[in-house]
């Protein structure tokens, strides 16, 4: 199980509500270091809150989230989220090019990111060099998508966060990312958590899986689970009942 | 102008109230609170005004001028309840606009320090400042509100709140300056400015009231930017936390 490896993440009893909603309900369980762990659950689960709590982008209401053992908030808020990078699920641009985007992070920090890096970017990501003097209206969302997980990897995360970032892709681009990701990750040793909803995805380059359900993590482990789920309510979201 | 003939020009408020009722607009209740408002505040400070100018203390103008602020700012913070402390906000921006703008007036003598100019100037300034105010506010607002993501894309890459909502900040400080740098372009083309008019109509000489439109324009320049760029600067920080998060409403 997960708890044999070194967590790159940990949860501890970790809870998140807005005024309206209790959207993270007594959530614990770690993300293993160095490894692909994807997420899973009907929408409405609380997938997003969850990577929103592991960059800071929001705070629990109670319980302790760790990054790599150190208690979150003992990070300052803009060294975690550049530690722990997130790509947004509707990739969202700045107006202008591809290569404004990927020099955004450096130009938040006051420097300007290298031409050679920005070509070694895109290229990473499957493009063309071509591509940095594109506007970003210009892409299609195949592209779009390599651009912020370019982007997001600039600032050299140690831990990536991936929010649906296959969901409207076609197979082509999926598998082309999907490949992407596996790379990076064994390249670097990156962390992966990934939000998806395809399951035979999670199946086949996820390490380990959560099941998040309602708000609560229901199920956690290898993703073989998604085979043989134990609890009803996550044998039913298999079976594609629960949505 | 005799009480008679203002009562005849009730003329002018029976029209709308006729097209009203005969369209169904349903605004007829607001166009009679509306008159009736109008007719009670401007008589109540006409005579007030009277009573000022004629005492001549400073005490009564620092009242005045108190009192104008207080309402503006009552005005302008109903428009950006979403930001906290924005009460004091405004008020402290319409002070520093009026303080700024009175002591270059009197300070090169370009005003006579009478109760008639300093009133009269402080009003228009505090009232443009208001009115550049709830628009900033109207369109800050909305801009946050529409731009969250892109609010969240530069927090999550590691900015600051201040880079993180800058775009949205500028733009607003932009569109709400805009109607107050267009309405220049074309004074006196289009329209003559009221208060030129009123000067001209009361028998001043066109080119006195012309000049003195001007310094008002002017004026009104340089209030609609402090005011925005002001408030505005006062305004982002408490959209945010101290873990440089964005603050959900
Ligand atoms: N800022 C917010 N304010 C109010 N409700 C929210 C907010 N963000 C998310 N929610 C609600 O929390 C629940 C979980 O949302 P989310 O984390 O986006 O789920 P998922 O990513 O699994 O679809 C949903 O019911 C959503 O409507
Ligand atoms: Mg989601």
């Amino acid at each position: 199980m997960t708890t044999s490896y070194k967590p790159a993440v940990h949860f501890n009893q970790v809870d998140f509500s807005t005024k309206a909603v209790h959207i993270v309900k007594g959530v614990t369980g770690s993300f293993p270091e160095g490894k692909i762990t994807t997420l899973v659950g009907p929408s409405g689960a609380g997938k997003t809150t969850l990577l929103k709590l592991c960059n800071g982008l929001l705070s629990p209401d109670s319980g302790v989230i760790y990054i790599k053992g150190k208690p979150i908030e003992d990070y300052d808020p803009i060294e975690l989220r550049r530690l722990v990078g997130l790509a947004l699920q509707s990739a969202p641009m700045i107006s202008g090019t591809v290569y404004d985007n990927l020099n955004l992070p450096m130009e938040l920090r006051g420097r300007k990111l290298p031409e050679t890096e920005a070509v070694q970017l895109v290229e990473d990501v499957g493009l063309d060099k071509s591509f940095l003097q594109r506007k970003v209206s210009d892409l299609s969302g195949g592209q779009r998508q390599k651009v912020s997980i370019a982007r997001t990897l600039v600032n050299k995360p140690e831990i990536l966060l991936l929010d649906e970032i296959t969901s409207s892709l076609d197979r082509k681009s999926m598998k082309e990312i999907e490949e992407l990701i596996v790379h990076i990750n064994r390249k670097y040793g990156t962390t992966i958590i990934w939000i998806t909803h395809n399951l035979q995805q999670a199946l086949e380059i996820g390490d380990f899986t959560w099941v998040m359900m309602e708000g609560e993590v229901m199920e956690s482990g290898e993703s073989s689970l998604l085979e043989n789920p134990t609890n009803d309510k996550v044998k039913r979201f298999v079976k594609g009942e629960e949505k | 102008m005799s009480y008679l003939t203002l009562s005849i020009t009730l003329i002018f408020v029976v029209i709308p109230l006729l097209l009203s009722k005969t369209l169904n607009l349903g605004l007829e209740k607001d166009t009679i609170i509306a008159t009736i408002r109008s007719i009670i505040q401007l008589l109540l400070i006409g005579y007030v005004l009277k009573f000022v100018f004629e005492s001549e203390s400073l005490v009564y103008i620092f009242l005045m001028v108190t009192l104008m602020i207080v309402a503006a700012t009552h005005n302008a913070q109903k428009k950006g309840a979403a930001i906290k402390g924005i009460t004091w906000k405004v008020a402290v921006t319409l002070v520093f606009v009026e303080v700024l703008t009175q002591s270059i007036l009197l300070g090169f003598q370009i005003t006579p320090p009478t109760a008639q100019y300093i009133i009269s100037i402080s009003g228009m300034v505090i009232g443009n400042s208001m009115v550049l105010s709830i628009l900033f506010l109207n369109r800050f607002t909305a801009e946050v509100e529409s731009n969250q993501e892109a609010t969240e894309l530069i927090l999550s890459l590691g900015g600051t709140p201040k880079q993180a909502i800058h775009k949205q900040l500028i733009d607003s400080i932009k569109a709400s300056m805009i109607p107050t740098i267009e309405s220049q372009k074309t004074v006196g083309l289009v329209q003559l400015p009221g208060m030129m008019s009123g000067q001209i109509i009361a028998g001043a000489d066109p080119i006195q009231a012309v000049q003195f439109q001007l310094l008002i324009l002017f004026l009104l320049l340089t209030t609609a930017a402090v005011t925005s760029i002001m408030l505005g600067f006062l305004s982002y920080p408490t959209l945010f936390n101290q873990r440089m998060q964005l603050l959900k409403n």
